[in-house]
């Protein structure tokens, strides 16, 4: 049978899955999901904006820690994109962006504690890894005609300043303020760990099950983020950037000696530092890798195949929502608005309200990676669809659909999923942190039972997991010649 | 001494030769126009003199090379990067230094854009981008110039205009020119280029636009 090989890609990708489904442990384990979602729904309506404490701080330290990591992230990021095209750099960037921000979070919560610190440098450093490979590509993309016809002897830093920076400056500030947006749900989940951002006031109402307090905290997140056109202004932004370092609250202080030990005790692998020998490292190393590396790697490699073709769904399903091709305005409102609402919440956020109500299995979990990813792509597809100018006489409904539109989107569709594949792999190893058995529930135990050198060989593994993702996806696309631009 | 020089140079594209061997060179205080039809090889043989330059030269390629979201001022401005330090240059992309403004404006006023000032170059047109070129060829001070088509874009008095400042400006020069009559009135000699040789190499008093026409 004929088929183009992007066609022919997808139905692999599609019969993946279903063998994944296999293995996957789905179910709805809570006695009254409905109920509970109900109840949920209903903190989401009648939100109580007076009864949480803290609301007004966990909002001002879900902004300042955005801001001072981001900020710190995209100076660091700038620097490296120059020497970006050293591969050691290369290298060093890709290896700290394959780290979540939570798990950088949980490495320096063992040994800086409750210092805002801990906050900011857990958003910089994979912000950092990213900003540089992104800057180099934009950096890379800049007009080469006004290098070549500086005068003789002109410094690099004003030929920088002068032929380089300015043609892709718009680019460079387009990206940077987006990041900031992810920055903001960065900061937001911080809170799981125990930091003093949104997260930390979602989980308290959560686990109190105040859901009108729930609500209340979500609609304030969502408002944050659809009013960042308003709020985050070009003249505005160095006071932002500048006061935000002022707003991280105090935390702990510092024991010093706490980081001495992490670094000389704690990561050292437990044989090397009570000295019992080579075989002893051995049988340590394969207890690690039987009981916790392996299951952690096939539970999240099965989750994160589950999860990329429901996001794929999802987003082709959704595009028709926003699009202008389909439906009169009213209905574009309510897709916009589930679209908004689907991509502004982090899946962390999803995820743990899904599993609240559902009880743990992988379910929510696919289900929050799958709305949120799916929502990206979905709205960045329909937009593009709107920009589609069909004949006149173009056939409606669902050939307009499958004729018209999807064939024409499709490219680009694959190009955003495949590019997010490495992204909501992070995220799956994430996520078990939330008692799902992927690689983050593997650490985060390892941490609870204070053996970090099991946590960060565990750490390492997922970190080469995602850049062998990451490779695959793009070894992928470039098969299929297919194009992108970053999101995250 | 001599200003410029090639001597026996070829020049392919595709595996296709479109120029030389030949060779030339430019004294000190010539003038010369390079004629011949488009395709001929005109653009080929100035950058390759752009390339062989010895010394500091003014170059005014057909594409331009401006940054298109700088505005005209600092895109003039450029033609002077290398004599000051890096921080004077970074200061004037912030607040350019009035000195500057005192010398760029009048420039660029002689040149008929001096409302055009700070608009960035994205936002001009065809033949307001082509004297942001040229300006800041003259502004660089460079004793020589190299041009391709610089008026291509301008209407009969502004390419008077144009190319009478370059003459002022530039003691040494060789322009690029598919208009015969501005060739013969702003230059002292004339080459013709034909299908990537040198086929008319004259004073261009001793000429007459019927001699170059068999070029076309």
């Amino acid at each position: 049978m004929p088929s183009s090989p992007t066609v022919r890609v997808s139905f692999l990708f599609i019969a993946i899955a279903f063998g994944c489904l296999l293995f996957a442990d789905m179910a709805i384990t809570a006695t009254n999901p409905w109920l509970d979602l109900g109840r949920f729904f209903m903190g989401m309506v009648t939100p109580d904006f007076l009864s949480i404490e803290g609301l007004y701080t966990a909002v001002l330290r879900t902004v300042a820690f955005a801001f001072t990591g981001v900020a710190l992230g995209s100076l660091s990021g700038f620097l490296l994109s120059l020497v970006y095209r050293f591969r050691a750099v290369r290298l060093f960037c890709a290896f700290i962006r394959a780290i979540h921000e939570l798990f950088w979070a949980l490495i320096f919560l063992q040994f800086f504690g409750f210092h805002p610190l801990t906050g900011v440098l857990a958003i910089a450093i994979p912000y950092a890894g990213i900003f540089a490979k992104v800057y180099s590509e934009i950096l890379d993309e800049a007009d080469p005609e006004p290098r070549k016809l500086l005068p003789f002897g002109t410094g690099i830093v004003s030929a920088f300043f002068f032929a380089r920076v300015p043609d892709c400056w718009l680019q460079l500030r387009t990206y940077t303020s987006y990041r900031l947006e992810c920055g903001l749900r960065s900061s937001a989940i911080l809170g799981f760990v125990g930091l003093p951002t949104m997260g930390f006031y979602l989980e308290s109402a959560f686990s109190q099950t105040h859901y009108s307090e729930a609500g209340a905290l979500l609609l304030v997140f969502y408002v944050l983020i659809a009013t960042i056109p308003i709020w985050v202004r070009p003249k505005l932004l160095p006071v932002y950037v500048l006061s935000a370092p002022f707003f991280l609250g105090d935390g702990m202080p510092i024991v010093w000696g706490n980081v001495t030990r992490f670094f000389t005790e704690d990561i050292v692998p437990s044989p090397i530092r009570n000295s019992e020998g080579f075989g002893s490292l051995m049988s340590w190393f394969g207890d690690l890798m039987v009981h916790s590396a392996l299951p952690g790697i096939w539970n999240t490699l099965i989750l994160t195949q589950i999860a990329l073709v429901t996001t794929g769904l999802i987003a082709l399903a959704a595009f028709p929502l926003i699009s202008t091709h389909f439906g009169g305005p009213i209905r574009r409102i309510f897709g916009n608005v589930f679209l908004v609402v689907a991509r502004s919440t982090p899946e962390y956020i999803l995820a743990y309200i899904l599993l609240q109500l559902w009880g743990p299995s992988m379910l929510p979990a696919a289900v929050a990676l799958a709305l949120h990813n799916g929502g990206i792509i979905g709205h960045l597809i329909g937009r593009q669809s709107s920009g589609i100018k069909l004949r006149a006489d173009a056939p409606v409904g669902l050939n307009r659909y499958s004729y018209e539109l999807t064939p024409r989107v499709y490219r680009s569709f694959l190009a955003f999923l495949f590019y997010r594949w490495e992204i909501i792999m992070r995220e799956t190893a994430i996520l078990g942190i939330l008692g799902i058995a992927t690689l983050g529930f593997y650490i985060d135990s390892a941490i609870q039972d204070i053996r970090f050198d099991r946590a960060m060989i565990l750490i390492l593994i997922t970190a080469m997991l995602n850049i062998g993702i990451d490779a695959l996806s793009r070894f992928i696309r470039r098969k299929l010649a297919l194009q992108t631009m970053p999101t995250c | 001494m001599t200003a410029l020089q090639l001597y026996g140079i070829t020049a392919s594209f595709g595996g296709k030769r479109v120029l030389g061997p030949l060779s030339l060179s430019v004294e000190p205080g010539e003038r010369i126009a390079l004629v011949g039809k488009s395709g001929a090889g005109k653009s080929t043989l100035i950058r390759l003199l752009y390339q062989e330059a010895l010394g500091p030269v003014a170059y005014v390629p057909q594409e331009l090379g401006l940054v298109q979201s700088l505005s005209v001022f600092h895109n003039v401005f450029m033609g002077r990067l290398n004599e000051r330090s890096s921080w004077y240059n970074l200061a004037t992309l912030v607040k350019p230094f009035k000195r500057d403004r005192d010398e760029i404006e009048p420039l660029l006023g002689q040149l008929g854009i001096g409302e055009k000032q700070w608009s960035p170059v994205a936002s001009l047109s065809g033949g307001q981008r082509q004297r942001t070129a040229i300006a800041r060829g003259i502004y660089s001070r460079a004793p020589v110039l190299l041009a391709d088509e610089p008026v291509s874009a301008l209407d009969g008095p502004l390419a008077h205009v144009v190319m009478g400042l370059l003459r002022e400006s530039f003691g040494t020069s060789v322009i690029a020119l598919h208009d015969v009559e501005l060739a013969l009135r702003y230059s002292d000699r004339i080459v013709g280029i034909l299908d990537g040789q040198v086929a008319l190499d004259e004073p261009s008093e001793r000429l007459s636009e019927t001699d170059i026409l068999p070029l076309y």
